[in-house]
């Protein structure tokens, strides 16, 4: 594992926090969620569609932390997108602090909007290059009718000495090639932050960061979960960091959430075919497995446009059961009272 | 914005953007002093003006600073005013109550190779019933005094001694303007070097009636850019012209410029149907004839330089510049900051104008300032082709008619390259500023 467990400490979980904000259901919850994108022919002609997202159903609580793991294509940034309110859902429902967002009202929008924060991957081109730190900052603000200068300030000021961006006045004048990528990627978070949202939205924050300053952006969103009972999507493809950040994982394979399960439970327990496949493929840097040779499911991951009837993993299932397995989808079986499985095994 | 001074600042390091922005800053303060010095009403006055206003100059007279240039020094033209204490002296004797002599003397060097083209004395006379009596005396260098003649100034004669028969035959049928400068000495039909005196006695019968002369000589020389076939002081028309030339040039180019990145990115950003549209208008536009059309306006419509620059624009802007723009703007809608910008709930208008247009102004001013000259010689080719506006002087103006009374053919080069010239050098002044900007803006281009 590459992040140190001394480092991220999963007990700094904020309980009371958490209790205190669920008191009126969750926070965003998504029910049979389908996102499907048009093929066109020659520019008109209907082609079918790419089921990007087809059937995702979860409930996310106040301050609560999730990670979605995935192979890449599996959809799982289109869910984000989705959750972010960039790309139209097909059928289904988001539903955000209890209130069902059809994506048609634009003053509700906005403001669900600004209460979800957004961490991108890449974080050079996440910053305008032509805006310095200051305006980055403020245009959220601007856009969502924050436009009295001091309120702005102070604001500036709190969220980029939260991000420990300090002192604060060296780095508002400057512009995003001058700033170093860890630096640059607090500047990412501080804009995501400073409009002091419910929910942030983290799209494999560190995969493009040194390893040396990975665990610090780490451990940074994790403080800042903490402290302002945020809720965080974290979506990643690299298992060795969801362990110390997030307390529950989602699995997703070819549009659907296949295990969603508590992470200490999952790592130790892993129920779904894939789950196993995805955590065996995690590099192990213990010397004594140097010889062993990993077992990987064969095959590719399913077009997106033609997915196999069934279970979307069973031509590459070691436990495929005939006429079950290839017929019908499977639904979600639960094992524990937050653990639930969508595999035809656990029946 | 700071990158933005600072590519600007970098300028100073192109040599060839200092002698650009030398040359335009030189011809922005002579349109102010054109558009100051002669006013708009003016400057069509003295275009369209005839004889009443171009009296006094020669007809396709060359630029004086010709002589500087040449061993044989042509006349040039020169004029002596008698209200003017430098030129001329002017005593009055009183006679009588109601008599008086005026003498005018006019004492003037003649330093030139060659005659002047004619010999005009303009009068001016205040009086009421009896007309003033005057008589001319021409003395030469070598002082020979010759008798020029008699005539009674009403209030506004001309005398023309080119035309006085009797003078003529005084000078053994040699006309005045040739006969009053010969050297007697000379076997060939020379002037005579030196001081010459024209002696006018005026009789005045009234008492306050007063004469005034001036004496015109219509040299082959004449002032800083010589004049037209309608007798017109080029200067008027090739001073005009910056003014006009900027201004089309700066209009079209920033009028079609940015229309067209606006454009650009409006289609590619709400994309579908919108940018289809625009797309097909501008392939549409691309094959249609540019200057077929011009013409068709000019004829049928209006020759008017606004309405000339509003279809220049309108046919420009969907142009081949847009599929340009549009590549690029393809390319930064897809940036994830863009993405970022729509999270956090920037409107389409916001993210096109904060987030996808600044990303192309680098790109944008060298073009830009580079379309200045190409609009600035369209508006002389539409002149030359006789589109041009037909109220305003403008430097294509001089060249169409330069062309049409065979300027070159008759030897008249001032005529066809003062203003070619300055359209080179306006031309010449923008593209060395905008091929400067386009290698600051894009380093890549500097290793070439």
């Amino acid at each position: 594992m590459s992040v140190d467990s001394n480092v991220l400490n999963p007990q700094e979980a904020p309980a009371v926090q958490r209790a205190a904000g669920s008191q009126n259901g969750p926070l965003l919850s998504i029910n049979d969620l389908h996102v499907w994108y048009e093929l066109r022919k020659f520019g008109f002609g209907h082609a079918g569609y790419v089921k990007a997202v087809d059937g995702v159903a979860f409930d996310l609580e106040y301050g609560e932390s999730v990670a979605v793991v995935g192979e890449s294509g599996c959809g799982k940034s289109t869910l984000m997108k989705t959750i972010l309110g960039l790309v139209p859902v097909t059928s289904g429902e988001v539903i955000f602090e209890g209130a069902r967002l059809s994506g048609k009202n634009p003053r509700e929008l906005k403001w669900y909007r600004s209460q979800v924060g957004y961490v991108q991957q890449d974080p050079y081109g996440a910053l305008p290059p032509f805006m310095s730190v200051r305006h980055i900052l403020s245009e959220p603000m601007v856009i969502n009718g924050i436009k009295d200068r001091d309120k702005q300030r102070e604001r500036i000021q709190r969220a980029m000495e939260e991000v420990k961006m300090t002192p604060v006045e060296d780095f508002l004048a400057k512009f995003p090639h001058m700033l170093s990528g860890g630096q640059q990627q607090r500047v990412v978070i501080a804009r995501a932050m400073i409009l002091d949202p419910r929910l942030i939205v983290a799209d494999e924050p560190v995969s493009m960061l040194d390893a040396s300053v990975r665990v610090e952006i780490l451990r940074l969103l994790r403080g800042l979960q903490a402290s302002h009972n945020l809720a965080v999507i974290y979506i990643t493809h690299d298992l060795s960091t969801v362990r110390y950040f997030s307390e529950r994982i989602f699995v997703m394979y070819a549009g659907n959430l296949v295990e969603k399960s508590p992470v200490d439970e999952l790592l130790r327990d892993p129920r779904h075919p894939y789950t196993l496949a995805l955590l065996e493929a995690t590099p192990d840097p213990d010397p004594e497995n140097l010889l062993t040779f990993k077992k990987v499911p064969p095959g590719e991951p399913p077009s997106l446009i033609k997915p196999p009837p069934g279970c979307r993993f069973h031509p590459r299932c070691p436990h495929m059961i005939k006429d079950l397995c290839d017929a019908e989808v499977p639904p979600d079986f639960v094992i524990s009272p937050r653990h639930s499985v969508a595999c035809w095994l656990f029946k | 914005m700071k990158r933005l001074i600072h590519s600007l600042r970098e300028l100073a390091h192109y040599p060839s953007v200092i002698i650009g922005l030398v040359i335009i800053a030189t011809l922005v303060g002579l349109a102010l002093y054109a558009v100051i010095k002669i006013p708009y009403s003016e400057a069509v006055r003295l275009w369209r003006g005839g004889p009443e206003v171009w009296g006094e100059t020669p007809r396709l007279a060359a630029p004086a600073w010709y002589n500087y240039f040449s061993k044989i020094k042509q006349s040039e033209t020169f004029v002596l005013d008698s209200r003017d204490p430098e030129a001329s002296s002017k005593t009055a004797e009183i006679l009588s109550p109601d008599s008086q002599y005026t003498t005018i003397r006019y004492t003037f060097d003649y330093p030139y190779d060659t005659f002047p083209l004619e010999l005009t004395i303009y009068f001016q006379a205040k009086y009421r019933e009896k007309t003033p009596h005057a008589s001319l005396t021409w003395l030469t260098p070598d002082g020979r005094e010759i008798r020029l003649g008699q005539l009674s100034v009403r209030t506004d004669e001309v005398y023309r001694l080119s035309l006085d028969d009797r003078l003529t035959r005084r000078l053994k049928g040699v006309p005045a303007h040739q006969g009053l400068f010969a050297d007697p000495n000379s076997a060939t039909l020379a002037p005579l070097k030196g001081t010459y005196v024209l002696q006018i006695g005026v009789s005045l019968f009234e008492e306050d009636s007063d004469v005034d002369a001036r004496l015109v000589s219509y040299g082959q020389l004449y002032g800083l850019a010589g004049t037209d076939h309608r007798r017109r002081d080029l200067t008027v028309p090739l001073l005009w012209g910056i003014p006009i030339a900027l201004a089309f040039g700066l209009l079209a180019a920033v009028g079609t410029t940015l229309s067209t990145m606006f454009i650009a990115a409006f289609g590619v950003w709400f994309s579908g149907w919108v940018d289809q549209l625009i797309q097909r208008i501008t392939e549409v536009n691309m094959i249609l004839p540019f200057l077929p059309i011009l013409i068709m306006v000019g004829t049928f419509q209006s020759r008017s330089i606004a309405v000339m620059l509003g279809w220049v624009v309108l046919l420009s802007i969907f142009g081949s510049a847009i599929k340009n723009y549009r590549a690029i703007f393809m390319q930064i809608r897809e940036a994830p900051y863009v993405e970022a910008a729509k999270a956090y709930g920037a409107g389409n208008v916001r993210i096109i104008v904060r987030y996808l247009i600044p990303r192309i102004i680098p790109i944008m001013l060298p073009s830009l300032v580079s379309a200045i000259p190409a609009y600035v010689f369209l508006e002389a080719s539409l002149a030359v082709l006789g589109l041009g506006d037909p109220v305003l002087p403008t430097w294509g103006k001089v060249i169409n008619e330069a062309y049409a009374n065979g300027a070159l053919h008759n030897g008249q080069y001032y005529w066809v390259l003062e203003p070619a010239i300055l359209l080179m050098v306006a031309g010449l002044a923008f593209a060395m500023v905008g091929f400067a900007l386009d290698r600051i803006f894009n380093p890549r281009l500097r290793g070439l």
